[in-house]
């Protein structure tokens, strides 16, 4: 069982690997990420929000509803924290 | 001198007055600088996230470098649990906000028609008010961790 597991493992690492080989090279100017929104949020993020830092702009307001649910996701995790840890003496 | 020997004397963990010494000067500085990264998120690396660990950093190193009491006497945890909530709370109001008056979800620009600001100042700002709740909520949720796992669960006494 245990061999069963390690070949699923590595075949499938094996096919993520093989995938990553149609990714864009690092950092290229044409790749479909830094050619569709990239531009837009660079030259337009200060005129349309004031915001001199792009991540910041970014990640609270064009992209805030991601933001909201990391928020929820954290509050979820803590509250699910306390409801199985804490318990009252009295 | 003679009182901080005295208090050394009396409580139950103190053992190392060159520790506490310092805990006790760097927390203002630690919170203070908690604050800064949260509020300056808008100009350099930094945001709610980042500001509210280091927020709750500063109670974790009162409980690591005191005792577990001492930082519950620094911060309620019926006032730590209020936070968390009014964090979590603060960014869907505000985010409901804009719904309700008109605009998409989370455009803060429509808040211009409640406080005219302009509509591009209140971008600026909507970012501002959403930080404040994400650092309120991952400080009380980074707290209210540390506290339920070291006590197990009971806050009656930790490591």
């Amino acid at each position: 069982m245990k061999a069963l597991a390690l070949v699923t493992t590595l075949v499938t690492g094996a096919i993520l690997l093989y995938g990553t080989m149609d990714f864009p090279a690092w950092g290229d100017p044409q790749a479909p990420a830094s050619a569709h929104l990239s531009p837009h949020y660079i030259e337009q993020a200060i005129a349309e929000t004031q915001v001199p830092n792009i991540v910041t702009a970014i990640l609270g307001d064009y992209r805030g509803y991601d933001t909201m649910f990391e928020t929820v996701v954290i509050y979820c995790a803590g509250l699910a924290v306390i409801s199985i840890l804490r318990r009252s003496r009295s | 001198m003679k009182l901080l020997q005295e208090r050394i004397k009396h409580s139950k963990f103190g053992e190392s007055i060159i520790i506490e010494t310092t805990i006790r000067i760097m927390v203002p500085f630690i919170q203070l600088f908690g604050l800064y990264v949260i509020v300056h998120g808008h100009y350099s690396p930094g945001g709610g996230f980042q500001g509210g660990v280091i927020l709750g950093a500063s109670f974790i190193l009162i409980g690591l470098g005191y005792d577990f009491k001492t930082s519950l006497t620094r911060m309620k945890e019926k006032t730590n649990i209020i936070l968390g909530n009014l964090g979590a709370l603060i960014f869907t109001g505000v985010a409901l906000l804009c719904a309700l008056m008109g605009g998409l979800f989370l455009d803060y620009s429509v808040l211009d028609k409640l406080i005219p600001l302009g509509a591009i100042e209140w971008r600026s700002f909507g970012i501002f008010l959403v930080e404040v709740g994400v650092g309120l909520a991952v400080m009380s949720i980074m707290v209210s961790l540390f506290w339920d796992i070291c006590s197990g669960g009971d806050l009656d006494e930790g490591l």
